[in-house]
């Protein structure tokens, strides 16, 4: 090729070639949205949705079957507070709308926000399970040695697979304060 | 011709400009290409002083050369040195030295953007070795610098470790981009892709890896950036974010990293075995489409590094079929090198040596991979001393040894002197040997069960332990010599002849050598 071909030639593969790394450099950004997308499909990381109210009081309960919900709390080693659910197992039909409480101890004399994670097993199953209200959906702040009582309304969608009889509902806790604001986390 | 075309031709006959300056401002191929090697070589010097003292501290049980947090520190700069600093530079290197002799052309197509690309490396590389000295020590999380341990729990000087390779990435953008636009515009007349010498084929598709997949390290670390500094979550559970999207992150870079790392010692195999062999390569174009379906391969496969992460079985069986299908196209090319052998004239030149010791080392850690692309024993072997037996065969027997035979194979051409034979040929023997003292006995240390990144073991590992360090120390040793072979080699020698090796084919021979300063300033004519 003569000097001014190539020059063009040049010019040309660099500026294709330097929209091939910006466009990368994006796709980078863009595995984010993709990952929370192919998690809420196959519910593959266990978060648990949120319906409203209303929507919840529409289910048919499905009587003839029960499910098995078991709860666990957990703290993040960064949080000095003691997390327990009130009822460790209940038993419920599909489609009721169901009340569980989960108890908080904060065990430091000083104000500490908290924020819990939701995870459900089996992973299946947490695209049918539904919370209208939740201390998950919001940061949690525990004045000195206060004690909190935190309440859960769920739902469990009557379409869930007839292989599951039993699902575990994990909370793990952790500290945010001084965090950035953080929306929607526990949804 | 034109007295003024002889006058230019004149202009362009001068050597080197001499003194310290020439290295600052060169945008000659041949000067950079050197750069790019002496600067991977210090590196790997460094990298490797740092697995002497990992394996000081693992040759015997108990705590007794250095702290935990200091030998975590050992292993990820060990690792980071030898991927960014020594093995990609080195393959720059030869890239910058040899592909617009292979092709024909005068020079890179972006000479300046080439002093660039190199001149960023050792900055980068002193910022990250400088994190050392900072306050709460170097990055300790290991190379694959997984979320948390490098967010929440790292130390202040992992910002350092962030645009450190941010700045490696930059280089080896650039330098991809200069690869293939000098390949695809600068070839000589006649030279067709399909007539390309086999390295320029791997640079050419390696360079496409680079260009596809840095950009995406570097939007890893940015997040880790504004996780650790800017309030983000990406990485952080507790804002809504995911630790284990970070490794989806980085293994979308990390897989296809590994054949950033490979592929050219594919493409110099390819190039020394045909030469000593006296026979053409067996199956070229097969060559070039297996390469090109490993680079394809690469993209789809990077969770088989997690499968123990929690993955539905549907994922493992996904990632465990695409993983072993890459066998396919890689036994394809080892078909290809024992098919160029048969009933060749064999010769054992130390160029061949390395590469008949990359052919067989390389397929063994090639078996080993597939054990582990295997989801259920690979459920035995995560996290254990038999992937650290299994990336050592690939990345020291496969790319470094790939790397040492291209020094070997066209050092005469570089520097008109051949290395001493005898010298060279026990370094060979010196460090084909040694490496297996040091690597093999991982294998059995990992199937009964060692981690990997642990400065402490248990009694039953001690006896491998020893003999792998004892292995380890010798192999270093052996690389010093190779320096001294190199320092000789530049210094004086036998003289080489243009051709270099016997009936040896390429355009490179067909120059001087050493090579002068400027070559194929008129194109050459390919038949």
């Amino acid at each position: 090729m003569l000097g001014s071909e190539l020059d063009t030639a040049n010019r040309r593969v660099v500026k294709r070639l330097g929209v091939v790394v910006l466009a990368m450099f994006g796709f980078g950004f863009a595995l984010v949205p993709l990952y929370d997308a192919i998690c809420d499909l196959t519910g593959l990381n266990g978060k648990t949705g949120q319906v409203d109210e209303q929507i919840a009081k529409a289910y048919a309960v499905d009587m003839d079957r029960w499910i098995t919900v078991e709860f666990v709390a957990q703290v993040n080693t960064e949080l000095p507070w003691m997390v327990e659910p009130v009822v460790r197992t209940m038993r419920v039909h599909p489609g009721a709308l169901t009340d569980a409480l989960f108890v908080a101890q904060n065990r430091k004399a000083e104000q500490i926000v908290g924020q819990a994670i939701p995870s459900l097993v089996p992973n299946i199953a947490s695209r049918y399970f539904d919370k209208t209200e939740c201390f998950c959906f919001n940061q949690q702040t525990l004045g000195p040695k206060e004690r909190l009582e935190m309440p859960l309304r769920f739902v469990i969608d009557p379409a869930i697979p007839k292989d599951v009889g039993s699902v575990v509902l994990s909370y793990t806790f952790f500290r945010v304060d001084g965090a950035a604001q953080i929306s929607q986390a526990g949804s | 011709m034109s007295t003024a075309t002889a006058a230019h031709d004149d202009h362009h006959d001068h050597g080197a400009p001499a003194g310290l300056m020439r290295w600052v401002y060169t945008t000659n191929h041949k000067d950079i290409g050197t750069l790019y090697l002496w600067f991977s070589f210090v590196m790997f010097m460094i990298g490797g002083s740092f697995a002497m003292v990992i394996r000081a501290e693992l040759f015997m049980p108990g705590m007794q050369v250095v702290d935990p947090q200091f030998f975590n520190s050992m292993t990820t700069m060990h690792g980071l040195l030898m991927v960014f600093g020594a093995i990609m530079p080195a393959m720059v290197g030869l890239a910058n030295w040899q592909i617009p002799l292979m092709i024909g052309a005068p020079d890179m197509a972006l000479p300046r953007m080439n002093n660039w690309s190199f001149w960023i490396l050792p900055f980068a590389g002193t910022m990250l070795l400088s994190t050392m000295f900072m306050e709460g020590g170097g990055p300790a999380f290991g190379w694959t610098f997984y979320a948390p341990l490098s967010t929440t729990f790292a130390p202040d000087s992992t910002d350092f470790f962030i645009f450190a390779i941010h700045m490696l990435g930059f280089s080896s953008i650039m330098g991809s981009i200069n690869v293939i636009a000098t390949v695809l515009n600068m070839r000589a007349p006649g030279m067709t892709l399909m007539k390309m010498p086999l390295f320029v084929w791997t640079w050419l598709i390696t360079a496409f890896l680079l260009i596809a997949v840095m950009p995406v390290l570097a939007g890893a670390v940015t997040m880790m950036l504004t996780d650790r500094n800017f309030g983000t979550s990406f990485f952080s559970a507790a804002g809504g974010g995911d630790p284990v999207m970070f490794q989806h992150v980085f293994w979308f870079f990390g897989h296809p990293e590994v054949y950033i790392m490979i592929l050219p010692a594919f493409g110099v195999v390819s190039q020394i075995i045909p030469t000593f062999a006296r026979k053409p390569l067996f199956g070229y174009a097969s060559m070039v489409y297996a390469t090109a379906s490993i680079a394809f391969l690469s993209f789809i496969v990077w969770a088989h590094h997690m499968f123990t992460v929690g993955m539905p079985v549907a994922g493992e069986l996904y990632f465990m079929y695409a993983t072993v299908m890459i066998a396919v196209p890689t036994a394809v090319k080892v078909f290809n090198w024992a098919a160029t052998m048969w009933r060749g004239s064999m010769t054992f030149e130390p160029p061949m040596l390395w590469a008949l010791a990359f052919v067989f080392l390389f397929t063994l850690g090639g078996f080993t991979g597939l054990m582990m692309g295997v989801a259920p024993s690979d459920m035995q072997y995560h996290d254990t001393y038999f992937i650290v037996a299994h990336f050592h065969y690939v990345l020291v027997t496969g790319a470094l040894f790939g790397i040492i035979a291209a020094v070997y194979y066209w050092l005469p051409k570089w520097t008109g002197y051949y290395p001493d034979d005898r010298l060279s040929k026990l370094h060979f023997w010196w460090s084909a040997i040694s490496v297996n003292v040091l690597f093999f006995p991982q294998h059995f240390l990992g199937l009964a069960g060692m981690p990997r990144r642990i400065p402490d073991y248990s009694l039953q590992f001690a006896d491998w332990n020893m003999v792998s360090s004892i292995g380890g120390f010798a192999f270093g040793l052996g690389q010093v010599f190779f320096f001294f072979i190199i320092v000789k080699t530049i210094r004086g020698g036998e003289k080489a002849t243009d051709e270099c090796w016997e009936d040896a084919q390429g355009l490179e021979w067909t120059i001087a050598s050493p090579a002068p300063y400027h070559t194929f300033v008129t194109p050459p004519e390919i038949k």
